[in-house]
């Protein structure tokens, strides 16, 4: 297959952006997008042009490196799946596609396609975990949960930390993310008695990294790779009003 | 000379040896803990629970990593599970079951106490992981679930769906960021480690470069620990992520570190086959399915019918007919050789002919759709998006693929190498899978080094160390800046016509068809004659564009591939010097007359650790008798 790519190109961080043209030429419907660039790049490398930069690691589709906008698409077209797990039999022969990098303002731009994300680990250093010294845990069964609760903070841990939902939103908000953290561990017993400083470091830490607030668009849960689903904000939501409350309770 | 090497294994019977050791380990008090200064080099699920519980104890942690978060590390990409001896479900599992079905399924190439010690502390990963929070799978009272696994009768692996790894090492990534809060750990992401600074001998820094604007740094600390993973992507298509490097390793062993058996590669029986050239890796279906898929291929060569139209007579179920007992769970290394038998046959399936079925169809009948896909979907899911084709409605097409590296640097029993200070921990050391590694034990092994052996072991080298603290101001830092400096200079210099992935998959092919599922010695010595040719080429011809003071991606897997290509050499010299087959290293002129691996214990029952003598001299092969005192060698039968 052939393709038309629009690619964007940048030095570095303060450097003028611009999209450039490339030919993807003999491209097997196999391959997946990654695959195309790669192909594309060792173009580029042989005609003496640097190659395009991108993030990606593990290429199954569960480690999050990849960040690619296609089409304006986080992760490019179809549900449930990054941009490594995107194959070029979805495109048409001939077809033009525009490739950029997320664009936040939390995530400032590296080179190219590629965006540093250590905002979202920031926001997990605010709270998002559970404090277990090694060493200290009582015997795994020793604490029964029951199923769903289980099966449902195992829904909301999947999240790969790829931040397409902040690409794909308006406010660039990181409020499915935070919601994510926030329902996998405050569904679980063990997960109570940090929950509400956890939900409120978390939220306020997004804020102060420059992530917008969330005015249900609703994008990011169509982008995600992990599909997780935005119902976990509403819980984030409740949590939070609750947290914040107890919080200047306290401080009153 | 070689020398004999003692592991320094604790006397006393194999079940009190661990508690005996961690009695008599040398403690450091908790006021000269925050003195001693800790580098870990990676955040996989080794390195990022290292670091954390280092912290927690109250070391001072530098954690280094070359993704862009500690998250990222491919430990992420596990997917079906982690082996514990809990005995949860009552089906006869101990402490001793695990132990024995570790030692057998790597082929009795590894160490009695070691493996011991790992079977002991697996069930206290459980419970640390599941007090953070991972989110097991449980049953409808809400206990939790386990499923069973290659190379076991009981069922004892513990999973989050197909999710394993991720989780596991979220649990580890969030203790790690609690203490990066904390200030007990600084993280350093983007930074990948160039080389090994020693100061009399022992390992006492690491120079690295900041892969984002070339800035090369030198850390002094008192200790190292490299959590650095493994060699897979020596063959270029492996099931490892594009960053996965034996640089950190290949570079402690230039600086001195013994290498240990890195002939054993494991080659996972359960992937999707390669369709073209264009590839840039292998995906891995989890062995997991084997408990509900069949594996099979038509009796008759070069059939062309769909598997539909072949008919239950007409179809060879292959690894139920030649080990009844364990069937489609036989260990790792024999599913994938009999793959590569009925495929050599003519019989495999497919474009390529490179595959075998693994077929749902009875499964499904027996427990219905909905649980296949409960206990699979994701994998279902994965398995159709790649290939286009649906797997609830005719069988999966697999073949084996690179996997995992049982090989690695040396350790003795406190996981420190034979360089004074230099630990490793996890898939970048040699110690606990043998020849071959089972399922579900990687994540167990990890974890096992990282949480409850390292915080013990460590203190036995730190105790010696107070007040020889040293500085970057030392010659040795800036000798080791030097050269790595001289290095990337050197690749950005050569100017050629190639691309750094053009050698790597020539590489990669090479050591496939010499190195690979199976070896023989006129394979190996060619081998051995064509890798220094590609290593001369590269370092004459290949293209590296850009600088080396800004994010540069080539420059990064340039230096990735030139370690790959010495050591692609040292491999094929320990494969062709192991006169026998043993678990992933299949020998053809070792085998028994049915074709399984036919060990030589009288010769090789021991761990070759290789010492690095110079660039131009031949490595001296160093040896470890590998004594059994608790089990009886035998040939491995899962029939």
């Amino acid at each position: 297959m052939n393709f038309k790519l629009k690619v964007w190109r940048q030095k570095s961080a303060n450097a003028v952006g611009e999209f450039r043209d490339y030919e993807a030429r003999d491209i097997p419907a196999e391959a997946s997008f990654l695959e195309m660039l790669d192909i594309v790049n060792e173009d580029i490398t042989a005609r003496g042009e640097e190659p395009v930069a991108f993030d990606s690691d593990c290429r199954e589709g569960i480690c999050g490196a990849c960040s690619l906008v296609i089409n304006g698409v986080p992760h490019g077209p179809g549900k449930a799946k990054t941009s490594c797990q995107l194959y070029m039999r979805r495109f048409a022969d001939g077809d033009t596609i525009w490739v950029e990098p997320y664009r936040a303002v939390a995530f400032p731009l590296i080179r190219d396609l590629a965006v540093n994300r250590g905002a979202l680990d920031r926001i997990i250093e605010a709270g998002g975990y559970i404090s277990a010294r090694t060493g200290s845990a009582p015997d795994a069964n020793a604490l029964p949960i029951g199923k769903r609760e289980a099966d449902l903070s195992m829904e909301a841990a999947a999240c790969i930390g790829c931040g397409a939902c902040v690409a794909a939103c308006p406010n660039s908000s990181a409020m499915l993310f935070v919601a994510g953290k926030v329902a996998h561990l405050g569904l679980l017993p063990q997960g109570q008695p940090e929950r509400v400083q956890r939900v409120v470091r978390m939220v306020r830490t997004q804020d102060e990294l420059g992530f917008g607030n969330c005015s249900n668009h609703y994008e990011c849960e169509a982008v995600c790779p992990a599909e997780i689903s935005s119902t976990f904000i509403s819980r984030l939501n409740r949590d939070f009003a609750l947290g914040a409350t107890k919080e200047a309770a306290i401080v009153a | 000379m070689a020398t004999t090497i003692d592991a320094k294994i604790p006397a006393g019977p194999l079940e009190k040896k661990w508690e005996k050791h961690k009695s008599d380990s040398k403690l450091v008090s908790p006021n000269n803990k925050r003195k001693f200064h800790v580098l870990v080099v990676g955040s996989g699920l080794a390195g990022a629970s290292a670091a954390a519980t280092l912290a927690e104890l109250g070391y001072n942690v530098s954690c280094f990593s070359f993704h862009d978060s500690p998250r990222r590390a491919h430990s992420i990409a596990a997917q079906g599970g982690i082996n514990a001896a809990k005995n949860y479900q009552n089906d006869g599992d101990s402490v001793y079951r695990l132990f024995y079905d570790t030692i057998k399924g790597g082929d009795f190439r590894s160490r009695e106490a070691n493996v011991h010690r790992l079977a002991e502390v697996s069930t206290l990963i459980i419970d640390q992981c599941v007090a953070q929070g991972v989110p097991f799978a449980r049953e409808y009272g809400g206990l939790l679930s386990n499923r069973s696994f290659g190379g076991a009768q009981v069922s004892r692996t513990f999973y989050a769906r197909g999710q394993t790894g991720q989780q596991l090492l979220l649990g580890a990534y969030q203790a790690l960021c609690r203490q990066i809060a904390l200030g007990a750990v600084k993280m350093y992401p983007r930074t990948e480690m160039l080389d090994l600074v020693l100061v009399d001998g022992h390992a006492k820094g690491i120079v690295t470069r900041n892969l984002l604007t070339g800035e090369m740094q030198s850390h002094a600390g008192d200790a190292v620990l490299l959590a650095t993973g493994g060699y897979g992507n020596v063959f270029y298509l492996s099931t490892n992520a594009k960053g996965c490097n034996v640089t950190a390793t290949y570079r402690a062993y230039r600086r001195g570190a013994w290498f240990a058996n890195p002939c054993y590669t494991q080659i996972h029986p359960t992937c999707i086959p390669v369709s073209g050239d264009y590839q840039s890796k292998l995906t891995l279906m989890s062995e997991s399915l084997r408990n509900d898929g069949r594996v099979w291929v038509s009796k008759q060569k070069g059939d062309k019918r769909s598997p539909q139209e072949i008919p239950e007579q007409d179809r060879d179920y292959y690894l139920e007919r030649k080990y009844p007992s364990y069937g489609n769970l036989a260990p790792r290394d024999i599913a994938s050789r009999s793959a590569k038998e009925v495929c050599d046959e003519g019989r495999g399936v497919g474009p390529s002919g490179l595959g075998v079925y693994l077929d749902f169809t009875d499964a499904i009948k027996r427990s219905g759709e909905k649980t296949i896909r409960e206990r699979y979907g994701n994998l279902f899911d994965m398995y159709r998006n790649i290939t286009g084709e649906d797997a609830y409605q005719g069988p999966m097409r697999i073949f084996p693929a690179v996997h995992y590296t049982m090989g690695g640097l040396w350790v003795d029993y406190n996981l420190m190498s034979n360089v004074p200070g230099l630990h490793v921990l996890g898939e970048a050391n040699f110690s606990d899978h043998g020849a071959n590694r089972l399922g579900a034990s990687a994540l167990m092994q990890g974890l096992a080094d990282g949480y409850f052996v390292i915080p013990y072991t460590l203190g036995n080298y730190l105790a010696t160390q107070s007040g020889k603290k040293v500085s970057t101001d030392r010659p040795e830092f800036q000798a080791t800046e030097a050269d790595a400096r001289d290095r990337i200079k050197r690749l950005l210099a050569v100017n050629g016509k190639k691309s750094v992935t053009q050698f790597h998959r020539e590489l990669g092919l090479l050591m496939w068809d010499k190195c690979g599922m199976a070896r023989d010695a006129a394979g190996l010595r060619e081998a051995l004659q064509r890798v220094p040719g590609l290593r001369e080429e590269f370092w004459s011809n290949v293209n590296v564009l850009g600088s080396s003071e800004s994010f540069n991606q080539s420059l990064e897997m340039a230096g990735r591939v030139a370690d790959f290509l010495e050591f692609g050499e040292l491999m094929c010299r320990d494969a062709l010097e192991r006169e026998e087959s043993c678990g992933g290293h299949f020998r053809l002129e070792h085998q028994t007359e049915e074709g399984e691996a036919l060990r030589n214990d009288d010769d090789f029952c021991h761990v070759a650790a290789w010492q690095y003598t110079g660039a131009d001299s031949k490595p001296v092969r160093n040896v470890e008798p590998l004594p059994f005192e608790n089990v009886k060698l035998a040939q491995r039968s899962y029939k």
